[in-house]
């Protein structure tokens, strides 16, 4: 039996198991149903023409493990940010961790998607919000067929959240392959202000498969500062799934580091309903080996007056491949845009390729839109000239990469993760140098 | 200091260095003038290690060390320091950075911590005085969008902050004007000390004017053809090079 196969055999069970009476079990049954028609993506479609599934979908993955695993905190404190106080929503293979988690309901809701999905007082934002921005496409449909636990967090009107909060997905390896299907709800009312930090580590060599879904909305003057750290094990993969509906002036950033896992696909869209709405992206992939990261962006100016930028660096080593589709639409009424695109590449071996391809799609005539893309190698003239004043070949390397990359990381606006990150790109180039540049 | 004993080299297959022989005491000041293509700026660069100039015979030693085998980092921390002809824009790291970075990776292989931070400011406060650098200017991408005078001072500052043993400034003169060759000029005489040595590449004769060389050579066609005193650089400047080519080739 092959994993569609699998998956929809099992929705039945899975669905009966949790709450046929739930507010979204039509959704769920529909969901199935669009899965169902249209199976995995394959390199067939134009979207997945440079990344193909076939090798991570062969696994006989585990789909509902049943036993609940703990793990000392001592034992995966290096994956946290754990020099800040912040809050957690921990999972270990797919299960919520109270006991590693701090989860609140103190004038904010950081908690779980299992509670909001069952429990009476969350039924109007679920109604309100959940799959709303979600497109149907088949994996988001999987996701959506399947989902029963996440984050789940609400920042009310005038809220600022004063601690980043932080969500980490662990597999322990106990199943001899894995498939997680987490599903994220972040709500920030008008005005408020969250910070966020995501991360999906296995904690062995058997296969994961994690395919993820988050909505994110941002009411009016809402700032939502959302960072992925994707740095996982060779054998762990991750298709992101991420929706960002925002309103009014509001300000949404999303910053993906993206340095490890055997393939990574971040399908980021964001959906600007307001004026004067400010949307970042910005991504630095440092891979190497045979790994894959596939950015796949989308930004759709809807209403006048709204701005978008989009950074993203990529180093390649070995046989590793990139891929950037960055599609901006500006719609007819959508005058005054200023939409900004760049995407600039460094492979290291002659193995190693990236495909890079801006889409704009533009109907208003009173823009400013910008796409740049480059494709080189590092500049062996400035590794000589570093070289000539006693800066080893490794170091210059590293200190020329970083210098690459410095423009993503200086909008960080939690230190200690800047530091973090500064800290894991010295490691991935393999120098211990501080770059504070 | 610096012996260099018939040394050839080529690049990409094509000799461009044909048996040079230069001897370079402590606490000496030689200049290497020569037509265009005459091999100047690839003498430079064989000293320095580029890796794209194949050596196919001779010797270069450095205080009885043959670096020949030494990579261009250990050749600097060794005591050679280059200044280029045309330094490198490396946007994203400051002059401060890179120049702390080149310090302490030079401790680090001669087996020293790191220059606490208080010692590295009050030096880089001192020797940016010494060049009359702006301390705004320290702050700033390597020589991104520097003009050709501060691209050249931020070489000499490079210089004295490093404080090699043997310095080799090829063409520091170009793209100067008068004032900055005249700033860039004191600065190096200022660093020139009893225990270092200088070897000055030029096309032309004015930046011996204010770097005065005790030994003049005429690299042409990849050897060194003519050396006398200073008054031979004088001498190239009134007749040019051509009496120096009918010369070898008579």
């Amino acid at each position: 039996m092959d994993l569609k196969e699998k998956l929809v055999s099992s929705f039945l069970a899975f669905e009966e198991s949790i709450d046929a009476h739930s507010p979204v079990h039509d959704i769920r049954n529909e969901a199935i149903k669009t899965f169902e028609t249209q199976g995995f993506p394959t390199k067939k479609e134009e979207a997945w023409k440079y990344t193909s599934l076939n090798a991570i979908l062969k696994h006989d993955y585990s789909l509902f493990p049943k036993q609940e695993n703990a793990i000392e905190y001592k034992d995966i404190k290096e994956y946290f940010l754990d020099d800040i106080d912040t809050y957690k929503i921990i999972f270990i293979d797919g299960k919520y961790s109270s006991h590693l988690s701090q989860t609140t309901h103190d004038g904010i809701d950081v908690c779980l998607m299992s509670s909001a999905l069952n429990k009476p007082k969350y039924r109007q934002i679920i109604e309100n919000y959940f799959n709303k921005i979600a497109t149907k496409d088949s994996l988001t449909s999987l996701n959506t067929a399947f989902s029963s636990e996440g984050a789940y967090i609400h920042i009310p009107k005038n809220k600022l959240v004063e601690k980043p909060i932080q969500i980490i997905h662990f597999s322990t390896g106990n199943e001899s392959a894995l498939m997680l299907q987490p599903r994220n709800l972040i709500v920030a009312d008008e005005n408020s202000e969250v910070q966020i930090f995501e991360r999906h580590q296995s904690l062995t060599d058997n296969p994961v498969l994690t395919n993820s879904v988050t909505e994110i909305y941002t009411a009016k003057r809402a700032i939502v500062d959302y960072y992925k750290l994707q740095d996982d094990n060779s054998n762990a993969s991750l298709i992101d799934n991420t929706f960002v509906n925002q309103k009014d002036q509001s300000h949404c950033l999303v910053h993906t580091f993206s340095f490890g896992g055997k393939l990574t696909r971040n399908n980021l869209n964001f959906y600007q309903n307001g004026e004067r709405i400010d949307s970042t992206m910005k991504g630095i992939t440092i891979i190497g080996d045979k790994q894959h990261v596939d950015h796949n962006t989308l930004v759709h100016h809807i209403e006048p007056n709204c701005e978008s930028h989009q950074d993203y660096k990529g180093v390649f080593g070995d046989s590793s491949t990139g891929v950037f589709n960055g599609k901006i639409v500006v719609e007819k009424r959508a005058q005054k845009t200023n939409a900004f695109q760049s995407n600039n590449n460094i492979l290291l071996s002659d193995k190693a390729s990236i495909n890079s391809k801006p889409q704009l799609e533009i109907f208003a005539d009173d823009v400013k839109c910008s796409h740049g893309c480059t494709i080189g190698q590092l500049d062996e003239s400035a590794l000589f000239y570093m070289r000539s004043r006693g800066i080893p070949k490794k170091e210059a390397k590293a200190l020329l990469m970083y210098a690459f990359s410095n423009n993503v990381l200086s909008s960080v606006r939690i230190p200690e993760l800047k530091q973090r990150i500064t800290n894991l790109i010295a490691n991935k180039l393999g120098v211990n140098i501080g770059f504070d540049l | 200091m610096l012996k260099i004993k018939d040394l050839h080299a080529s690049v990409e297959g094509k000799p461009i260095l044909n048996g040079i022989n230069l001897e370079v005491k402590t606490g000496e000041v030689h200049a290497i003038m020569g037509p265009n293509g005459s091999g100047k700026s690839t003498l430079a660069s064989v000293i320095a290690g580029k890796e794209e100039y194949e050596v196919t015979k001779g010797e270069i030693i450095l205080e009885n060390e043959d670096i020949e085998e030494l990579s261009a980092e250990e050749r600097a921390h060794n005591g050679i320091f280059l200044s280029f002809q045309y330094p490198i824009e490396i946007p994203g790291v400051s002059v401060t950075n890179f120049i702390k970075t080149a310090i302490n990776e030079t401790r680090k292989a001669k087996g020293l911590g790191d220059m606490p931070a208080k010692d590295m400011l009050k030096m880089i406060r001192e020797k940016s005085e010494l060049l009359e650098i702006d301390r705004k200017f320290l702050s700033r991408s390597l020589n991104e969008g520097f003009s050709g005078g501060e691209k050249k001072r931020n070489e000499v500052f490079q210089m004295a902050m490093l404080e090699p043993k043997l310095a080799i400034l090829d063409e520091t003169d170009s793209g100067l004007d008068i004032d900055a060759l005249r700033i860039v000029a004191n600065g190096v005489n200022k660093l020139k000390s009893k225990d270092n040595a200088v070897i000055v590449i030029t096309h032309y004769q004015r930046l011996l004017e204010y770097i005065v060389p005790d030994v003049v050579h005429v690299l042409y066609e990849g050897r060194i053809v003519k050396s006398g005193g200073k008054e031979l650089a004088h001498e190239l400047e009134e007749k040019g090079y051509d009496w120096i080519k009918e010369e070898v080739n008579a």
